[in-house]
């Protein structure tokens, strides 16, 4: 168990890390998820002993992690650019750790050798151990890192921006390789990403992070269905906003209604989210809808993405549809359709135009018709 | 041939052979030939003479060890230059250049006066039983001079580019500072050292400037083997003097060999084969 509480963390003019508190339990494979700037690598570092707060505490269980150095912390880092050793082998690099132990608790030459080979098969890099790392591709290169990392046994994994620097194709298949190979070790496994898509597929739960604070942590489903802040909305997925009104029979958008008031007549403005898939397209005349002109359709694959204006809000909105509906529903860029959301998440605005999030309202529209 | 992105391979590639040809294998075939002229017999006495011995040993010996510790010296400074941010340190970083921008004549006087035994150094080194101008050791000092600046010049672009994480990775792995530094940092560093190595050899095994005024020039003990050589021409000895440079190239150049074979074998992981 990992208790992180209240962290600070300032560089020259910028606030790095802002009372940042958080728990993460064994076994778990979390994700700091934000742009960059936001603080996640800075937390991350912190963990690894490679950093260390203005204030507050990590507490691993009873100890405290902040006065243990970096190298009795038992954690296995994998950086950014892999930092390998260019000058050892493949082998010698995954060793590294074991090498440098005092002679007491240093593994003898065959152990430590059986335990590089054992390494070397489970990510799957057998027969390319005498190599040095400027002979392998960016994903051997960042197994190999992994493999260095876990020769030491640690307690805990932090990757850095794991898939960063790699092509579309191998990220994908070597993150849920990786996913794959933290279920069998079961460690506890922290990593920092700026996708979105990469923290959704691959972590238990993902700690949305911005400007140094934690916005959001839950788990993926949450995070994506119950965003708690416009910047979660905003950062995770696309997304449609607009503004919303309170009108003598509740809120209202250019001839949308979302039925109900939640706050009573506490606010009079709102901005609300809604997700391109939330969108219907062929909404029938008896239910209050926008007249949207479709301009453009993107075919991007399984997905279409269409690029609606909405007059009535002067507004261009982005709607996700199945690319086999296209046909369905006779779509074609000029036609005009009748659109409404599914669901919306609203925060209601203060006197200054600021959201308030613990207001946040999810709204679902009450009878879900197929589109 | 291939066509390529860059023309002009032919023409870059005989100004190349030409310019070495007349201003680098043109004297030193001119050397060669001089120096033929004492005969086989004549190099063996000259080159078996003690006196001969003793300036080639000096010069080639103090080189080696006053590129060694170039070696130590310079890569402390690179370091302290690269890594920390302190006021001052363009200035230093300026001064480091001096060695090359001074006359050697300049530099020879200026630390005959330092280490003679009245001088501000010299002073205190006397009593301790520290002789350094007009001896070995004032040879050496001054070959340490000159040669210094090799060093950090060709560190500094390394070092400012060598990735931090590398040594945070080592850290993390349980590499205590000691072993980060020779087991990571070093072997990265090797090639180029050994680059400043040869440099600053190259440089102390020819110097001659700044080197006769410490060095007091007692046969024997504190003669170099380029003062031989003068004094050789002036006494109209030119063959002997040849032969004696040539002596002295071929011992510089087995060494530059040997050195930058054993940079290629540092640096044998830079080697792309995929």
């Amino acid at each position: 168990m990992l208790e992180l509480s209240r962290l600070h963390r300032r560089f020259a003019g910028f606030q790095a890390l802002d009372d940042v508190s958080l728990s993460i339990a064994p076994g778990e494979f979390l994700a700091l998820l934000g742009p960059s700037g936001s603080g996640k690598t800075t937390l991350l570092r912190i963990l690894a002993g490679l950093d260390y707060p203005d204030s507050g505490s990590v507490l691993k269980g009873e100890e405290d992690f902040l006065a243990t150095p970096a190298r009795e912390r038992r954690i296995g880092m994998v950086f950014q650019h892999y930092a390998l050793f260019r000058h050892l082998t493949v082998i010698e690099n995954i060793a590294f750790g074991l090498r440098v132990r005092p002679w007491r608790s240093r593994p003898s030459r065959s152990d430590i050798r059986a335990r590089v080979d054992r390494l070397l098969r489970r990510v799957q890099l057998e027969g390319l151990g005498t190599r040095y790392p400027a002979q392998l591709s960016g994903g051997q290169r960042q197994r190999v890192a992994l493999a260095r990392a876990l020769a030491v046994e640690p307690d805990l994994l932090l990757l850095d921006e794991p898939f960063g620097a790699l092509d579309a194709q191998v990220r994908v298949a070597l993150r849920r390789w990786l996913r794959e190979l933290h279920e069998e070790l079961g460690l506890t496994s922290i990593f920092v990403t700026h996708d979105q898509e990469e923290a959704l597929e691959l972590a238990d739960r993902v700690a949305v992070m911005n400007n140094g604070r934690i916005e959001q942590v839950g788990p993926p489903e949450v995070i994506y269905q119950q965003p708690a802040t416009p910047f979660v909305c905003e950062f995770i997925g696309k997304v449609n906003r607009f503004a919303v009104r309170r009108h003598a029979d509740g809120f209202a958008a250019g001839g949308w209604m979302p039925d109900g008031d939640p706050w009573h007549g506490r606010f009079t403005e709102a901005v609300a989210y809604v997700r391109p898939e939330q969108l219907r397209l062929a909404v029938p005349s008896s239910l209050p809808a926008w007249l949207a002109h479709l301009r453009h359709i993107y075919l991007a694959g399984g997905v279409a993405h269409l690029d609606l204006y909405v007059a009535s809000l002067d507004l261009a909105l982005e709607a996700d549809v199945a690319s086999e509906d296209l046909s369905r529903l006779g779509l074609q860029a000029g036609m005009e359709l009748r659109v409404a959301p599914r669901g919306a998440v609203l925060f209601p605005l203060d006197g200054k135009g600021v959201p308030l999030c613990e207001e946040r309202w999810i709204w679902h529209a009450r009878s879900p018709v197929a589109a | 041939m291939r066509k390529r992105v860059l023309p002009g391979f032919g023409l870059s590639l005989g100004y190349a052979v030409a310019y070495l040809g007349l201003v680098v294998l043109l004297p030193l075939a001119a050397l060669a030939w001089k120096a033929s002229g004492i005969g086989l017999e004549g190099l063996v006495r000259l080159l078996s003479a003690p006196r001969t011995l003793a300036a080639l040993r000096l010069s080639v010996g103090g080189a080696v060890v006053a590129a060694l510790v170039n070696v130590v010296i310079g890569l402390l400074v690179g370091w302290v230059l690269v890594r920390y941010r302190f006021p001052g340190r363009r200035l230093f970083d300026a001064l480091v250049d001096l060695p090359f921008a001074l006359p050697t004549a300049v530099a020879g006087i200026a630390l005959t006066t330092l280490y003679a035994p009245n001088g501000w150094l010299g002073r205190w080194l006397e009593p301790l039983g520290i002789k350094v101008a007009y001896t070995p050791l004032g040879v050496f000092v001054a070959m340490v001079f000159v040669g210094f600046p090799f060093v950090v010049r060709t560190l500094q672009p390394v070092l400012s580019s060598l990735e931090r994480d590398v040594e945070e990775a080592a850290e993390s792995l349980g590499a205590q500072r000691w072993q980060t530094f020779f087991r990571v940092i070093l072997p990265m560093l090797a090639p180029t050292l050994l680059t400043g190595f040869a440099l600053a050899l190259a440089r102390a095994v020819g110097e001659y400037g700044s080197v006769i005024f410490i060095a007091g020039n007692i046969p024997m003990r504190s003669e170099i083997a380029p003062l031989l050589i003068v004094q050789k021409l002036e006494q109209f000895d030119y063959a002997g003097a040849a032969a004696l440079g040539v002596a002295m190239l071929l011992l510089s150049f087995g060494l530059l060999v040997l050195v930058s074979l054993l940079q290629r074998w540092s640096q044998r992981w830079a080697e792309r084969s995929a």
